[in-house]
């Protein structure tokens, strides 16, 4: 066994050690992003129209790129829609239907075709396949071409039977489909009804006797019950953990900064001040805000900053601190304003610049360790129902990014200004946002990136997007 | 699947907010009035939960209801937790002295019947006052509980207490998996220490058999409205049903990442590093010349060892890199090991800590495992921070974790159970490996020392904690150090 000691080399910008090698094209031994599978794994969808297939596909892919595992949903409808350009009414679905049924097929390889070339080309990690693949035939075509490809399969079955949940899902979402453009209410329910009837027919639920070598779970009535069967690895456990704790009761999330600190007012970023006088009345402001909202069962949650718990003071009601919450760790450069960073670490406020995602402060953190750490947050958000969160620039951003589905490149510059509520509503596959400013005067903390993020920059162009302070 | 848990009083707005004063052990701020903290402080703790919870098992013997019983109450202490463990059979030696045989099972003994009720009350007693008047949170009343009649007892009881109920069934077929349990956990029990293998075999089967016939397993149907988890051959299956809150998900969640597949954990510290050299705490710094040595010597170690399939955790430190990098095998590095954040004392001496923050010092010498350091973080905020790291172990098979004091410390805790108390004076020297391997209800420990000197980096609690005491008294147990 070799004895020579490697040398290590701190990556710049993440703060990760590295062996030093002089030949690039040797794999580092150390990995430092979470090993959450060793193969790519396909995720499958199973159960009849309407019972939430696509609703859990986007939001599962929400999530699981949210945590850094790059994920897509393949919907074999959309596939369909592109091929046979007008749709006409249910027929196309019936079991006998021989034309529909050859281009339904040839839609369902299309989707896995387009899988495996994520995969393989494009570094997807998990990729969902969202269809309802009621058949055991069907199913079994999807599980050996992931087999031919080392590729491991997860099936998420939906099964539900109460006739208000359906009925409510296709309100939601299918009568603003494409498919029902151009129909009356009435017209679309009648003709999805009997669309669902012809699934019927041919719908053979996984079997726990027949199926119980494969890895799947199975959803009840919308999460009352779930049948977990042979999870395979840590995703696969992270799935069943995030899916048994999503739910589809209405309710908002609402999402806010702390008042305008003393430390805001000065332009200097982290630390852990009080509120400036202006943040005072904001936090007064909001309390009347929350209380015009009459929102039933409201929790709050704060960070375990002085300026987030001064903020929740004034509400009224009983708060929750999270250290989970605690804005980002600017480590060597907390309680610097960004002319001091600019003067003292030149480099690295130029690295922030280019990757401001992945940079982690030097002692401190990045916005990749804030999103680890807000999982849990995330995960009790979802449990939970009316919700709102007191927090911090960073962290909101990232909170919001999981909302809104925005990628890691965008995260960092979402405008998350003071003194402005976030209002955010589930809403068919999505969240509608409200923005709420409760008109009391801040300074601006949004520092845009500047044009020019090279090392070798003029201080002055590193400083043009710092707003003003005092 | 949820509930409205936790309160919202409606308190009338204040005209002003209500000053905060920073609690100067854990840093955590807090309302206060005319200086005085006031009470009313929530803070994060893992289940904001109004009700305590009762966990009860449900299960033929030999189906591994103590082992989960065992192993859940160790978690959740471990994580903040209170909870405590009642095993029926516990309560049953006690009442009767000798156990003479499965006879004393039988459906038909009125005699035994009126005892085992009698034990199963004894018990509820002690979990009420647990629950109500010792502060538990969570109870777990570890026995058959076979019988729809006698979980509805259970039921009846919790609803009167104003307790959650939420059940763990544990149902397997396999002749293999049960043989397994009655070797490791049956033959040593009490009842049967006077018997040889073969006889106790015999007479645990029969005991069995006494339990099948009226054995009513958690109905689909019938039993649609309890909150339960019935796990299906040692994990292969689960089905999970009305879950109603935060700690419930939780348990559901450990109870589906636990596996009885025979592996072991190694836990080591990095090399010496040169601050463990000059006495000094945290920091990033690399390998000591006998750092490097321990780094080969480990790696030997690890070869020798023979480990199918092992994995290698480092933290994101220099040298706990540096140490694996001497293993020579893939490796992965987790920012959640890193060493505690000691803050605004990181990198100083422990002399120098005393001369800057002797308060801060001394607090800390008072509760050490809920002791914040300004800016940094406590041994509670370690465990919340390793709390995946855990669950990922738990998941996992062979792997060699390298790591950190105060992470070492906190992961050991869990493995061995000790307590909030015991946790931060752990002793983890530098330069030993640990190799646990789970048996029977708990974990094997074997500490190897890889022969090679190192510091000593352990600080002992010094008698005179007071804020008031002198200099020599604080740096009494400071290890000595260049």
């Amino acid at each position: 066994m070799s004895h020579k000691q490697t040398k290590l080399t701190q990556n710049p910008l993440q703060k990760i050690w590295v062996p030093w090698m002089s030949s690039k094209l040797s794999r580092r031994r150390g990995s430092s992003v979470p090993q959450f599978t060793n193969s790519p794994t396909m995720i499958v969808m199973v159960g009849l129209p309407a019972r939430g297939k696509t609703y859990i596909s986007k939001k599962l892919t929400r999530y699981l790129n949210w945590i850094g595992v790059p994920t897509k949903v393949f919907n074999v409808g959309q596939y369909r829609r592109d091929a046979v350009r007008t749709y006409k009414n249910f027929e196309f679905f019936r079991p006998d239907n021989e034309e529909a049924m050859k281009i339904r097929k040839a839609c369902a390889r299309s989707a896995l075709s387009d899988v495996g070339t994520y995969f393989m080309l494009e570094h997807g990690q998990a990729a969902v396949f969202d269809a309802t693949n009621t058949t055991r035939e069907r199913r079994e075509i999807i599980l050996s071409y992931a087999k031919d490809n080392g590729y491991k399969v997860f099936f998420i079955e939906s099964i539900c039977d109460d006739p208000e949940i359906i009925a409510e899902n296709i309100k939601q979402v299918k009568l603003s489909s494409p498919d029902y453009i151009d129909c009356d209410k009435e017209e679309a329910v009648a003709d999805f009804l009997k669309r669902i009837e012809c699934y019927k027919v041919t719908y053979v639920p996984l079997d726990d006797d027949k199926d119980s070598h494969l890895s799947y779970i199975k959803i009840f009535n919308v999460g009352s019950r779930y049948l977990v069967n042979r999870v395979q690895d840590h995703i696969q456990s992270r799935i069943v953990y995030y899916l048994m704790n999503i739910h589809v009761t209405p309710r908002t999330i609402y999402l806010c900064r702390h008042g305008e600190s003393e430390l805001n007012l000065v332009g200097r970023i982290g630390g852990d001040s009080g509120l400036s006088p202006r943040g005072s009345q904001f936090a007064g402001a909001l309390g009347k805000y929350i209380k015009s909202q009459s929102i039933p069962d409201l929790k709050v949650w704060t960070s375990h900053m002085k300026r987030t718990i001064q903020t929740a003071e004034a509400l009224g009601v009983a708060y929750e601190q999270w250290k989970a919450l605690n804005e980002i760790d600017a480590g060597v450069c907390e309680d610097l304003t960004y002319e001091e960073i600019q003067a003292n670490y030149p480099e690295e406020f130029a690295l922030r610049d280019q990757d401001k995602y992945r940079y982690r402060y030097p002692k401190g953190e990045s916005y990749e360790d804030l999103v680890q750490r807000l999982e849990p947050v995330i995960m009790e958000l979802e449990r939970q129902e009316n919700v709102l969160v007191v927090c911090h620039q960073a962290v909101m951003r990232c909170l919001l990014a999981y909302f809104l589905d925005k990628s890691a490149e965008e995260l960092p510059y979402l405008k998350c200004p003071l003194h402005t509520v976030l209002k955010l509503t589930p809403v068919a596959y999505g969240c509608k946002v409200e923005s709420v400013s409760l008109n009391i005067e801040a300074v601006n903390t949004h520092r845009d990136r500047p044009a020019n993020v090279e090392v070798s920059r003029e201080p002055e162009e590193a400083l043009l997007t710092v707003p003003d302070h005092i | 699947m949820n509930s409205g848990e936790g309160c919202s009083e409606e308190i009338p707005l204040p005209s002003s907010p209500r000053e905060l004063t920073q609690n100067p052990l854990k840093k955590i701020w807090i309302p206060c009035k005319n200086g005085l903290p006031e009470k009313h402080i929530f803070q994060r703790k893992v289940c904001m939960t109004n009700c305590p919870t009762l966990i009860v098992t449900v299960g033929l013997p030999a189906r591994g209801k103590t082992y989960i019983s065992k192993k859940l109450t160790r978690y959740l202490n471990w994580i903040g937790v209170p909870t405590k463990e009642f095993n029926v059979g516990q309560y049953r030696r006690e009442c009767v002295k000798i156990y003479k045989s499965f006879e004393f099972f039988s459906p038909d003994n009125e005699e035994g019947l009126k005892i085992r009720k009698q034990c199963a009350s004894a018990a509820l007693n002690d979990v009420r006052q647990y629950l109500t008047d010792e502060g538990g949170q969570v109870a777990v009343f570890d026995a058959t509980n076979t019988t729809r009649e006698r979980r509805d007892t259970i039921t009846r009881f919790a609803e009167q207490n104003g307790f959650k109920v939420f059940f763990v069934e544990s149902v397997c077929e396999d002749p293999a998996v049960i043989n397994e349990n009655i070797v490791q956990v049956k033959l040593g029990s009490p009842d049967y220490t006077h018997c040889n293998t073969d006889e106790a075999v015999e007479d645990f089967m029969k005991r069995i058999k006494c339990y099948e016939n009226s054995y009513q397993t958690l109905d689909e149907v019938l039993d649609r409205d309890l909150s339960y988890i019935k796990i299906i051959d040692v994990g292969r299956r689960y089905l999970v049903n009305r879950v109603q809150d935060h700690i419930q998900s939780r348990i559901v969640y450990y109870l589906m990442n636990i596996h009885i597949t025979p592996r072991s954990i190694y836990l080591c510290r990095h090399g010496e590093s040169d601050m463990n050299v000059k006495g000094r705490i945290g920091g990033d710094s690399g390998l000591s010349l006998r750092g490097k040595d321990f780094a080969r010597r480990l790696g030997q170690f690890i070869q020798k060892q023979d480990i199918s399939d092992l994995k290698v955790w480092t933290s994101q430190m220099k040298r706990t890199i540096q140490t694996a990098e001497g293993l020579n095998v893939p490796y992965e590095q987790w920012k959640a090991l890193n060493e505690i954040d000691a803050g605004v004392c990181e990198e100083m001496m422990y002399e120098e800590i005393q001369d800057h923050h002797p308060l801060e010092f001394a607090l800390r010498d008072q509760d050490k495992y809920r002791y914040r350091y300004p800016k940094g973080e406590s041994y509670e905020d370690l465990v919340q921070r390793l709390e995946p790291v855990i669950m990922e172990l738990e998941r996992q098979e062979n792997v060699l974790v390298i790591c950190h004091q105060a992470v070492m410390r906190c992961l050991l805790a869990y493995f061995l159970d000790k307590s909030a108390e015991e946790l931060p004076y752990l002793k983890c020297p530098l330069h030993t490996v640990l190799k646990l391997t789970p048996v029977a209800y708990g974990c094997k420990v074997e500490s190897i020392f890889l022969n090679v000197d190192a510091v000593n980096t352990h600080r002992d609690r010094p008698e005179n904690v007071e804020v008031s005491r002198m200099a020599e008294e604080a740096l009494y147990t400071v290890p000595a150090h260049q």
